[in-house]
């Protein structure tokens, strides 16, 4: 573990997270590498709630709490109008969730990357609207059910690349992390914070009442998806260079799928369509990182 | 010192004395002169500020909100389609309690693309808790726009300046600009009552239940009742200061009219010549302007209007299946009192159309015949269709 992360805990336990909520871990580890002097801008998303209800709040920075699409022009404003008084040192972290990344604030944020404004967004992504009873987002997996993609019209169709569509804007920093690899998510945070311009963190966070499965394999099944290539971690440094964080082992995408409630309803034909379809990605990505043979 | 202004610049010099901090904005016509001499300003430094040229008018109100709570003073301008897109943070602005300023260039709404005066786009915004003035030519706009920040950072609720398209955003018209050392007298620099600050940590827009979120809710209603009197205080400090007065509403030869026009923004302007004519031929007409909606000024209006035995209110603004929006107002404003003029409502000048002294004598005549109204509002200029089946 890096060791000049706090040791102080900035998200209190009064939070009212679902048990083994990946997006809960995601907050507290970004926090303690970002530390006290961060400013958060916060659209609608499970965290809007799990903050908790006004007159508390179970995060010890300042949240302003914004409207779903905002997430990258509210914090344009906060980082322009802290610029005005002078104060350059205060981190402007806007924290997202998958709909308010990939879906409705995708414009708000490829603004805010294109003028290159001086902040970390960090989506959190559990793979379709959880907070509202988990409909279907445009980060919704190939073969997902979600309560509005039911029976035989489970989810045929590829999740986005948001990675690669910030990548595209030539973004100072973009990259993935997960909640099962806290060291890697830490340095990343870190690496994010010591830099300037647009930086994007993408956390994959486990969501056991929408993904159907039991609160203590919410580690197990974000670890799973890194080793089963579905979640390459990787970064990227000024939309060129790419480096590759993990080699992962062999596992099979059936082995990841099998474990989830939201998959149950797959055939083994098409998880070896599944299977296929991410060794496609991986290769992909493994040519962008010059590794390619 | 007199200047040779644009209503557009007369808005744009008004900001640069305000010194506001933050600027957004997203281009529409007829907004844009406003905010390209403003992006001028900031680039040369004639204005220490930040301008932030933002992906959509969504974007730009959502930047000032950020900024806002930050602790700076804020501005934009819109127009029409701009200011739809913003609606749901013209709620929010209000709800989170910021004193944004905004010039708002009344434009008509698309379909068919239309760039022209209309006020439906600002009036559809009169529920989202901002205070709206109506203004009518270029001293006004300068005089206005530099109150507002005074008035929305006393109350801290935002203020949107109204401007007609072209007849005012685009005329060219003497207009006196004052020092800027007389300005701060007036003006001093922002003191956010609330802040984001990194020393004292509290979430702002928190999850509210039931009780806690009516209770801040009737704080605004609250807020909006005390903005009339703080509306008459920043008149009366602005008056020592400038020796120029506007008033909430401004009551012309009302104190013997037996009919009095309703009017806003430049109509009132064009309605001053038609009321000189109808005089000189020895009718007793009045003209009651409009300038504050939002809080809407209705004892005002009761006492100004309490003589008069019509009063003919021009709409270039139309609620579909009612009627013209400030006729809706006049007549709840009055309704509740003893005896009050009859209340005829006419829609003239919609999508930029002209409105002539002649059109608004015609008006006039149409009141005086009737004894009481033979519609809501009556459209004034259409040509009677007949549709195929």
């Amino acid at each position: 573990m890096p060791t000049d992360v706090l040791d102080r805990e900035l998200v209190h336990s009064g939070h009212v997270g679902c048990p083994g909520c990946g997006a809960t871990i995601a907050m507290r580890f970004v926090l303690k590498a970002l530390g006290e002097k961060t400013i958060m801008v916060l659209p609608a998303c499970c965290w809007s709630v799990i903050a908790g209800p006004y007159p508390q709040s179970a995060l010890k920075i300042p949240v302003l709490h914004a409207a779903f699409e905002t997430g990258g022009a509210t914090a344009t404003g906060v980082r322009a109008a802290l610029d005005m008084k002078g104060d350059t040192e205060t981190t402007v972290l806007t924290w997202a969730g998958d709909g308010g990344t990939f879906d409705i604030g995708f414009q708000s944020l490829s603004g805010a990357v294109e003028r290159d404004e001086n902040f970390i967004y960090v989506c959190y992504d559990n793979e379709a609207y959880m907070n509202t009873g988990v409909q279907r987002s445009s980060s919704t997996p190939y073969g997902a059910w979600t309560t509005t993609t039911t029976g035989k019209d489970w989810k045929k169709l590829r999740k986005k690349n948001i990675v690669e569509a910030l990548v595209a804007h030539r973004i100072p920093y973009a990259a993935t992390a997960s909640i099962a690899f806290p060291e890697d998510l830490l340095r990343k945070a870190q690496k994010a914070k010591n830099m300037k311009g647009s930086r994007f963190l993408h956390i994959y966070a486990s969501c056991p009442t929408g993904w159907r499965i039991p609160s203590e394999m919410s580690i197990k099944i974000a670890r799973m998806a890194v080793q089963t290539n579905i979640f390459p971690l990787y970064e990227v440094e000024e939309g060129l260079r790419y480096t590759i964080n993990y080699r992962p082992k062999e596992y099979l995408v059936r082995e990841y799928f099998r474990l989830q409630g939201r998959f149950k309803h797959l055939t083994e034909k098409d998880l070896d369509q599944i299977q296929q379809m991410v060794n496609e990605d991986w290769e992909l990505l493994l040519r962008k990182a010059g590794e390619h043979v | 010192m007199k200047r040779v202004l644009e209503g557009s610049h007369a808005v744009a010099e008004a900001v640069r004395l305000a010194k506001v901090q933050v600027i957004s904005a997203y281009p529409i016509t007829p907004q844009t002169h406003i905010v390209e001499i403003l992006s001028q300003y900031c680039t040369n430094g004639t204005m220490k500020a930040k301008f932030l040229r933002v992906e959509s008018e969504h974007s730009c109100m959502a930047a000032l909100i950020g900024a806002q709570s930050v602790g700076v003073r804020t501005f934009t301008a819109t127009s029409g389609q701009g200011l739809a897109l913003m609606h749901e943070l013209l709620h929010w602005a209000a709800g989170a309690r910021l004193p944004i300023v905004m010039a708002e260039v009344n434009r008509a709404l698309a379909p068919g693309w239309n760039i022209w005066v209309d006020q439906t786009d600002s009036l559809a915004q009169r529920d989202t808790g901002w205070i709206q003035m109506y203004c009518e030519d270029g001293q006004e706009v300068l005089d206005s726009t530099i109150q507002a920040f005074l008035l929305a950072e006393t109350v801290n609720l935002p203020v949107m300046i109204v401007l007609d398209a072209f007849y005012l955003s685009h005329t060219y018209e003497p207009v006196d600009v004052p020092e800027p050392e007389e300005v701060d007298r007036f003006l001093p620099p922002f003191a956010p009552k609330f802040q984001l600050d990194t020393a004292q940590p509290c979430a702002f827009g928190s999850l509210v239940g039931p009780g806690d979120y009516m209770d801040m809710r009737y704080q605004i209603a609250l807020a909006m009742d005390d903005a009339l009197i703080r509306f008459g205080d920043v008149e009366d400090a602005f008056a020592a200061l400038f020796n120029r007065r506007y008033g909430p509403v401004e009551a012309i030869d009302c104190a013997d009219a037996e009919i009095i026009f309703i009017t806003s923004g430049t109509v009132t302007s064009t309605c001053r010549l038609a009321l000189q004519e109808l005089r000189a031929q020895g009718e007793k007409a009045g003209i009651l302007k409009i300038k504050l909606f939002r809080p809407f000024p209705v004892d005002r209006i009761r006492k100004e209007l309490q003589a008069a035995k019509k009063i003919a209110v021009i709409d270039r603004n139309f609620s579909f299946g009612a009627s013209g929006i400030f006729a809706q107002e006049l007549r709840a404003a009055l309704c509740n009192t003893p005896r009050h003029p009859v209340v005829f409502g006419y829609v003239a000048g919609i999508g930029g159309r002209d409105v002539t002294p002649e059109l608004l004598k015609e008006i006039y005549w149409l009141t005086k015949n009737s004894e009481v109204p033979q519609k809501e509002s009556i459209w004034m200029g259409i040509q009677e269709v007949k549709y195929a089946d």
